[in-house]
């Protein structure tokens, strides 16, 4: 793999919005004026004293971070090395969402708004979304893949009861990216009074930053935990799943220019990565733009963007974060992926090892590990993103038990 | 000169755009339904290309976009169709379209295959200001097409100052920030409108979104220069039909 340089590169993209080349605000003049408010201000807003002092507060007593990081005994005596999991799965509402959804909250509140929508996939980011907005008081309305509310039922119902609507996005492949494609209209249609809190590291900037910056937490404890608990300074490894690649990206985000980190992304290869059902992004996609950034996306050769497909309703996605693209394409991150039975079989054993039933999406990050040949020096932290409840349908019907 | 620039100068009023699905409603009707628009009082053809993706357009036109992409429809295939258009077609052509469908098939490739076709200009609603000045403006005025920018009411005065000064053939004004097919209140689209007019922009401007029947039609051209029309045609092409009577009739209920 190829080292670098200490550059800033990869954490803070250009000024408009750039990761090497990909990036940028590719959004109709329609939404102009609130990506430029946004872009505008979410600095300012992030950096004033009053929100940090308010987002960590929240993120303590309200997500209950910080998160463990816990040292798998038995994963980490099979696998030959030292394997670490960062426990995503113990925040409030089961992922790690929240953290982003904490920090948009309190970022849509200062910028003056009252209504808020999102999208979402597995329903996770939806639940976070719902979640804060009953804790502000704010009107919630969540796009979601008609597809991805019949097999997510239990986190349409956690919305639900949590006061969000939630709308069946029933255009395309009725799943993540139409849900997606559905709140940018939204969006458009009342830009005054509303802000869009995208769940992941993907859309215009600043999306894509602010987002990873919210997340950037996990990344900012795990540094901090490891040093704790080895007194080592970095872990050699940082693993996680990659849909869009928000808990990679706050995964990754503190390793980002630390040369000697393994920044190891996992993508859902569904059916096999060359099976035509699968959505593993970076081997099968080329450049283009998607949902107002200049990413890697799945398309035919006419540019018309290709329905992906995995197990896992959370990586279902044509795309991929642009400072992900910009990771693989530079060689910074290693990209792999793992199949929907490689995922259900590590989520068994996984529970069965550890005792932590993963989410499917987790689960991808931990099909790799066999793969890997870790050497026993090794440390390697792996990002368990969220929580199996929702998946259980999934797990009964997949899983011999 | 351009055949926009042209039309303005002879008709400051009540100039008509109207929007189709290239490939809609089949593959091969794109031709027929231009000459149909043309025969039957459009003074300019806006000629959408198909996107998986369409972010800006509402439902109607979302539709009759997945099925031209059904149907078949491509850039290549569409450019095979436009090749012999300028036999017919004397009105000016614009092609709408979503950036990543036209960045695969090649930017250059495409303003160029556009010219030769006989294209007049380009609405391209995805693609920014700083990506137009910095990468692809020379390409899109090296090939001599018309570059048609949006402004919506939140546009601000010194940002349509700039996007005036970019385009040429005309302005597109997003009549209130929506996507495509909205209905609209308009008392308040007037009272854009009239700020607009008063702005005196260097281009003319043609106003869309929810420019539906005979009445919004006129309302809008107490101050703009003409209209353009996409979903409540595309919805009247949709009932299905012959192309050429659902086009008279529908542009008769607009003009007459």
């Amino acid at each position: 793999m190829q080292l670098f340089d200490k550059k800033a590169e990869y954490q803070e993209p250009n000024q408009e919005g750039y990761y090497g080349e990909f990036g940028g605000a590719y959004i109709p003049e329609m939404l102009y004026g609130n990506v430029e408010e946004l872009k505008h201000q979410y600095l300012d807003i992030m950096k004033d004293p009053d929100f940090q002092i308010e987002f960590h507060a929240l993120l303590r007593d309200y997500v209950g971070r910080p998160t463990p990081l816990f040292y798998a005994e038995r994963l980490s005596k099979e696998m030959g090395t030292t394997i670490y999991l960062k426990r995503e799965d113990l925040c409030h509402t089961g992922a790690h969402k929240i953290n982003n959804t904490v920090g948009q909250i309190l970022l849509a509140q200062r910028l003056g708004k009252t209504k808020i929508i999102a999208e979402t996939g597995a329903g996770q980011h939806g639940v976070a979304t719902a979640t804060v907005c009953a804790l502000k008081g704010m009107e919630c309305v969540v796009y979601m893949g008609e597809k991805d509310i019949e097999r997510q039922a239990p986190n349409v119902a956690r919305m639900k009861l949590l006061g969000a609507k939630v709308v069946p996005a029933t255009s395309g492949s009725k799943t993540l990216k139409d849900a997606t494609n559905e709140a940018i209209r939204a969006w458009i249609n009342e830009p005054d009074t509303t802000h869009y809190i995208i769940g992941s590291v993907v859309g215009p900037h600043p999306y894509p930053d602010m987002v990873a910056k919210f997340q950037s937490v996990i990344s900012d404890e795990i540094r901090k935990q490891l040093k704790d608990k080895t007194g080592a300074e970095l872990p050699t490894h940082v693993v996680a799943c990659v849909g869009g690649g928000s808990n990679a990206a706050g995964a990754f985000y503190h390793f980002l220019n630390e040369p000697t980190v393994n920044l190891v992304a996992v993508e859902a290869a569904g059916h096999g990565v060359y099976s035509g059902m699968s959505a593993a992004t970076t081997q099968l996609g080329t450049t283009g733009i998607l949902h107002g950034s200049k990413s890697i996306l799945m398309q035919t050769k006419d540019g018309q963007v290709v329905e992906p497909h995995s197990i896992s309703a959370g990586l279902d996605y044509p795309g991929i974060g642009p400072l992900h693209a910009y990771l693989f394409k530079s060689g910074r991150g290693t990209f792999t992926s793992a199949t929907d039975e490689e995922a259900l079989e590590w989520a068994s054993h996984l529970s069965k090892i550890e005792g932590i039933i993963p989410a499917l999406e987790t689960a991808h990050a931990f099909a790799i590990l066999p793969k890997m040949n870790f050497k026993p020096t090794d440390i390697v932290v792996v990002c368990l993103s969220g929580r199996g409840d929702k998946d259980l349908a999934t797990y009964m019907s997949n899983i011999k038990m | 000169m351009s055949r926009l620039k042209n039309l303005f100068d002879q008709k400051s009023a009540r100039v008509l755009n109207v929007y189709c699905t290239a490939g809609f409603p089949q593959l091969t009707s794109t031709l027929e339904v231009m000459e149909s628009l043309q025969a039957n009082g459009a003074d300019i053809i806006e000629v959408g290309m198909p996107y998986s993706d369409p972010l800006a357009d509402g439902e109607v036109i979302q539709s009759s976009s997945l099925m031209a992409l059904e149907n078949g429809m491509t850039i290549e295939v569409l450019f095979e169709q436009l090749a012999s258009m300028r036999k017919t077609i004397h009105v000016p052509v614009i092609l709408m379209g979503y950036m990543n469908p036209i960045l695969q098939y090649g930017f250059e490739r495409f303003c160029k295959a556009a010219k030769e076709a006989g294209v007049d200009g380009l609405i391209l609603p995805d693609l920014p200001l700083f990506e137009f000045e910095t990468i692809y403006g020379d390409t899109i005025k090296d090939s001599a097409l018309d570059f048609i920018f949006l402004v919506t009411p939140e546009t601000s005065e010194e940002r349509l100052k700039k996007l005036d000064a970019l385009s040429s053939g005309f302005i597109y004004a997003v009549s209130s920030s929506a996507t495509t097919g909205k209905d609209k209140d308009f008392a308040k689209v007037a009272m854009y409108l009239k700020k607009l007019k008063a702005f005196r922009l260097k281009n003319p401007f043609l106003v869309g979104f929810g420019i539906k029947d005979k009445e919004s039609f006129n309302a809008v051209n107490e101050y703009a220069n003409g209209a353009i029309i996409g979903s409540a045609y595309i919805k009247a092409l949709s009932t299905g039909g012959d192309i050429n009577t659902i086009t008279k009739n529908f542009l008769a209920s607009i003009l007459k």
